[in-house]
Parts: C-alpha cells; sequence; structure tokens
C-alpha cells in the first residue's frame, strides 16, 4: 500500500424512508425503506463545510479508495482520492455511496421486498438520475452537513453531480462534472438497449425472477462487453490490442478465441457477473436513457436557479459522451451567466480517460479545489 | 505580479480597465493578463484559449477558462455580458476576423484589440528590398509555420474600424517596448485600440 492511500476503510450503511415516510420516485411510485451504502474517506472539519460528494460511474460503488480488508485492489477512483491525492483527504472530507437500484449494498432490485419478503426483481420501481440524488441528500442531511463544498463524479457520476446543482442549487459551492452529458442521445439509449436486450433475452433472466437460481450471466456479460467497447477508442484499443492473436501463431479459422481482443471482452464480461446483478444493469441504464435537463427543448433553462462554479472536463476520443455535449453544457451555463472552466483533455483512452491515471485530470481538480477554497475563504 | 514588471502591452490594457469590470479575455492564453487584473484591477475575469497546455495554467491560477477556438467560443455569451472584451495578440490568427470583431462588440461593451503591425519598418524593408515575406522580432514566423492567418497593419484596422462604424476611443502603438507617437504605421510593431460601437 502506498503513502498517499486511504489505508483500510469499511463500508457503512444508511437506512431512511422507513414506512410509512417511504421516499416519492420521478415515476410516482414509492420505495422504502431505503439503504445507501457508502464510504468516507479524510475528517470532515468543525463547520462541516470541506465535504465532496463522489457520484460514481453506471457499474461503479461505494467503494471509491483505500482498501476493503484483505483485497488487492483498491477502490476504483483510487488514483484521485487520497493524501495529497487531486481530491486531497487532507484538506477534504470524501464521502461516495452506491446509488439506489444498485447491487452493491445499496436498495436496488435485488434486495428483498419487505412486503413479500422476496426480492423485488421487477416489482423494483423505476429509478431517474434524479432520485439517486435525492437519496444522496438524505445521507448528506444524516451526516449533519449543510452544503457541499463540492460534487464530482465522470459519465452517469457526472450527471448525478449536474443534477445535484439544478436540485439543490443551495447546496453546492462548485461541481466537477467529467466525460458526461445533459441528456440522453438516441445514440446512447440505442447501446442501453442492445445491452438490455443481451440481458431480457437470456433465457435464465426468467423475467427478472433469477434470484436463488441460475443468473442470466451471459447476457449480462454480453451487455459488459458492448458497454466496454464504448468506453474505449479505435486508438485505445489500437493501442493495447491491435490485431495480436490469443495465444497463437495464426488464426485458427474457427470460431474459438482467436484475438486478444476477444479475450479481454471475454474476460470483462465474464469478471463483471461476478459483482453485479442484472436487473440492477437493467434499471440503472434505464435511469440513463432518462436523464435529460432541457426544458422543452432548452437546456440553457435547466440552470436558471443554479449557484454553484463549474469544472468540466471532456476527453478528446471519448465517443460515448462526445465533446459537443459538453460544450453544450458550457454554452448553457454561460448564457446564466455561471462560472464555468471547461477543458478537453487530449487523451487516447476514450471513455474510459476519467478512470485511469490521468495527471491532467488530477492537476485540474487539485488546483481547481484550491481556488474554491480560496474563493470560500475570501467570501467569509 | 508588481506592474513594473508587466508588459507594456498589459500595462496600457490595464490602465484602459475601470476596477471591478467584467472581463473577457479571448484567447487568454496562460492567463498572464487576466490574473493581474484580477488581483490588482479586482475584475472578474474569464477567457477562452484554444492551447490545452494554457488551460492547465490558467486553472492553476483560479481562472475560469473555457477551451476554444475563438471564432466558435464567442457566440456562447449573450449580449453585453462583459465590460471588456480583449483580443490581445489574438485577431491575427482567427478563421473570421471582421465577425469576431462585431461578435466581441455585442458581448462587450468595450472591446480592446491588440495587433502586430505587418507594415513596420524592418518588415517593409524586408519585403521591398530583399523580396521576402518579412520575418521580424515582431512576425517571426516563417510563412511555412506561423498561427497567424489575417495580416494587417494598423491603418488597414482603422479603416476596418471606419467601414464597420466601430469608434476608436483610445489608440496606442508600441515599438521595442516603448511608445511610438511618431507615424505608428510605419514605427511601431503593434498597437492597441479601445473600441465601442457607435
Amino acid at each position: 500500500m502506498d503513502k498517499n492511500s486511504v489505508g483500510i476503510v469499511e463500508t457503512q450503511y444508511f437506512t431512511f424512508a422507513k414506512s410509512p415516510n417511504e421516499m416519492v420516485l420521478d415515476s410516482g411510485d414509492t420505495l422504502g425503506p431505503i439503504t445507501l451504502a457508502y464510504e468516507t474517506y479524510g475528517e470532515l472539519n468543525e463547520n462541516k463545510s470541506n465535504a465532496i460528494y463522489i457520484c460514481h460511474a453506471l457499474s461503479g460503488d461505494a467503494h471509491a479508495a483505500g482498501y476493503h480488508q484483505g483485497d488487492k485492489k483498491p477502490g476504483w477512483w483510487d488514483i484521485m482520492i487520497g493524501p495529497g491525492k487531486a481530491f486531497d483527504t487532507n484538506k477534504f472530507f470524501l464521502i461516495c455511496s452506491n446509488v439506489i437500484g444498485g447491487c452493491s449494498g445499496s436498495t436496488g432490485p435485488s434486495s428483498i421486498n419487505p412486503k413479500t419478503k422476496k426480492p423485488y426483481a421487477l416489482d423494483f420501481p423505476a429509478i431517474t438520475i434524479k432520485d439517486m440524488v435525492t437519496a444522496q441528500k438524505r445521507l448528506i442531511d444524516h451526516l449533519g452537513i449543510k452544503k457541499l463544498f463540492a460534487v464530482a463524479g465522470g459519465s452517469m457520476g457526472g450527471q448525478q453531480a449536474v443534477k445535484w446543482t439544478v436540485q439543490y442549487p443551495d447546496f453546492i459551492r462548485a461541481a466537477i462534472v467529467i466525460a458526461t452529458t445533459t441528456r440522453h442521445t438516441a445514440q446512447q439509449i440505442a447501446l442501453h438497449v442492445v445491452g438490455r436486450q443481451a440481458i431480457m433475452s437470456d433465457p435464465a433472466w426468467n423475467n427478472g425472477n433469477y434470484y436463488g437460481k441460475k443468473t442470466p450471466e451471459q447476457g449480462l456479460a454480453l451487455a459488459r462487453m458492448i458497454g466496454h467497447i464504448s468506453y474505449m477508442s479505435d486508438q485505445s484499443m489500437g493501442e493495447k490490442f491491435g490485431r495480436k492473436l490469443r495465444k497463437k501463431e495464426n488464426v485458427s479459422y474457427n470460431f474459438s478465441t482467436n484475438f486478444e481482443v476477444e479475450s479481454y471482452l471475454r474476460h470483462q464480461g465474464d469478471s463483471f457477473v461476478q459483482r453485479f446483478d442484472a436487473n440492477s444493469y437493467l434499471y440503472i441504464t434505464r435511469a440513463l436513457d432518462y436523464f435529460d435537463l432541457t426544458k422543452d427543448g432548452k437546456l440553457a433553462d435547466a440552470f436558471t436557479n443554479v449557484k454553484s462554479k463549474f469544472l468540466l472536463i471532456a476527453f478528446t476520443s471519448d465517443w460515448l459522451y462526445p465533446t459537443y455535449q459538453a460544450k453544450e453544457m458550457v454554452k448553457a451555463l454561460k448564457i446564466n451567466d455561471i462560472d464555468v472552466s471547461y477543458i478537453e483533455v487530449d487523451s487516447s483512452y476514450g471513455h474510459d480517460a476519467f478512470l485511469i491515471e490521468n495527471e491532467g485530470q488530477a492537476r485540474l481538480i487539485s488546483n481547481y479545489l484550491n481556488r474554491i477554497q480560496k474563493e470560500s475563504i475570501d467570501e467569509s | 505580479m508588481s506592474p513594473n514588471k508587466l508588459r507594456l502591452d498589459h500595462k496600457i490594457i490595464s490602465g484602459w480597465i475601470a476596477p471591478n469590470s467584467r472581463v473577457l479575455d479571448l484567447g487568454c492564453g496562460d492567463g498572464e493578463l487576466l490574473a493581474y487584473l484580477m488581483e490588482n484591477k479586482s475584475v472578474r475575469g474569464t477567457g477562452i484559449e484554444i492551447n490545452e497546455s494554457h488551460i492547465y495554467k490558467c486553472v492553476e491560477k483560479g481562472i475560469s477558462v473555457s477551451h476554444s477556438d475563438i471564432d466558435s467560443g464567442l457566440p456562447d455569451y449573450p449580449s453585453k455580458s462583459f465590460n471588456y472584451v480583449i483580443l490581445n495578440e489574438s485577431l491575427q490568427e482567427v478563421l473570421h476576423p471582421k465577425m469576431v470583431v462585431l461578435e466581441a462588440l455585442r458581448v462587450g461593451k468595450k472591446v480592446i484589440v491588440g495587433i502586430p503591425n505587418f507594415c513596420h519598418w524592418p518588415a517593409r524593408v524586408q519585403l521591398f528590398f530583399k523580396g521576402k515575406v518579412p520575418v521580424t522580432k515582431g512576425l517571426p514566423h516563417q510563412w511555412y509555420d506561423t498561427p497567424n492567418l489575417n495580416f494587417l497593419s494598423l491603418k488597414d484596422f482603422r479603416n476596418f474600424c471606419k467601414n464597420k462604424k466601430i469608434l476608436i476611443e483610445k489608440f496606442k502603438a508600441i515599438s521595442s517596448d516603448k511608445i511610438v507617437t511618431l507615424r505608428p504605421n510605419f514605427f511601431a510593431h503593434s498597437g492597441l485600440f479601445l473600441l465601442s460601437k457607435k
């Protein structure tokens, strides 16, 4: 373990929305009780003004940094979170929770429905990015935090970060929004449709009722493989695999694994099914599809009440969330006279760039947080 | 930074800007001028910059900056959202200079333009006697390796303003860190204009 690690961490749990105070969802349905799995890193200061909420992406969880006892791999954004890192735990108190609808400790379709004492499966109500954020706000209230220093995230995490600023405008000093969009386009929805179809056409899916039985592993693995292609770029795949063959001198003229890239995708699919619930994949991708901040087609109108400052980061080779979508958001923020910094980082890693060791991103975030800290001191 | 160490063009620009203004710097580079104006004139500043490595330096200085070329970044701003829009040493590099100046005048109440003078005397000498496209201290680039797209003199810019009914409120010409008052279109390597709409 390096000296810049937050060390051994433990997941904590917060349960709310108990009967009869269930949470009313975007869809009008109610859900409760709700448990959020969350982790925190660093110390909350005396006036509780140094909290940063980290929002995870589609397949992420509450374990953003440090190590769980006995684990060899750290949390999913360990490169960015720790003492002296971009999100410096010597200065800030970081919170990361698993989204509702998820399958890593928070209430989702694989959780037990208190009414039936069985897993919810498809009885779980549809959820949206707004619902995820509403639940996160409940956790913040529970922790006694009156204002977040910042909210940050990439991809789906970025969508939650933006939603935070819109939903709780007085609550956020700054938002760090990475590799994301303000609304899902037809292409983004289309990729999710194929992923969901892969799961739902697996006979083991069984209309979502597979808990305690054979799970739709093949469908979920396929969905993950499709997803993974969209997270990389032509260039990063070329550099990583090219046309390299897998343990072969020549192609074998059959449908066994010939190429390295085949083996890689299979591995990604197979390891994903060990840790992810197929129904959660359906619900969360649906939440992403529903995400649209525009009002009557106008994005600028979404930000009229927003008070936070923004750092937007996009990556040149990201074709899942192309940079034009970030630029649209920059424009909408400028129309509303909102302080925004925008950078298009030159990277060949595609959408996944924000999760990969990335000196530029780390520098930007750490300098930006320093600035916001300085400005908050000047204000007070 | 003390005002003494300030580049002469930055010193002139800073002198033209009223304290507590809102300033947009188009092609703000590493943010040197904006940082100075924010510290010494308490302006609320922001910039547009195309060079990625410069963006990191701007963010490091605590400046809000957008990664974009000037031509496509300028239309993002609502009308009259700034007291001053600065186009210092960037107009010669934009694709549509006419549109950029007019857009800058829409977005800002006043516009400060700083341009290199392509008719500075050493350039004229090279062109006339050597038959070469000039490469001088003020115009250091070879024709095959230059960011400059538009070649204009101080006189050309004055004529442009006249044609477009743009008021030149103030003007200063510079050569080698000195103010030039005598025949600037011949003796100055660059000029600064404070513009507003008539």
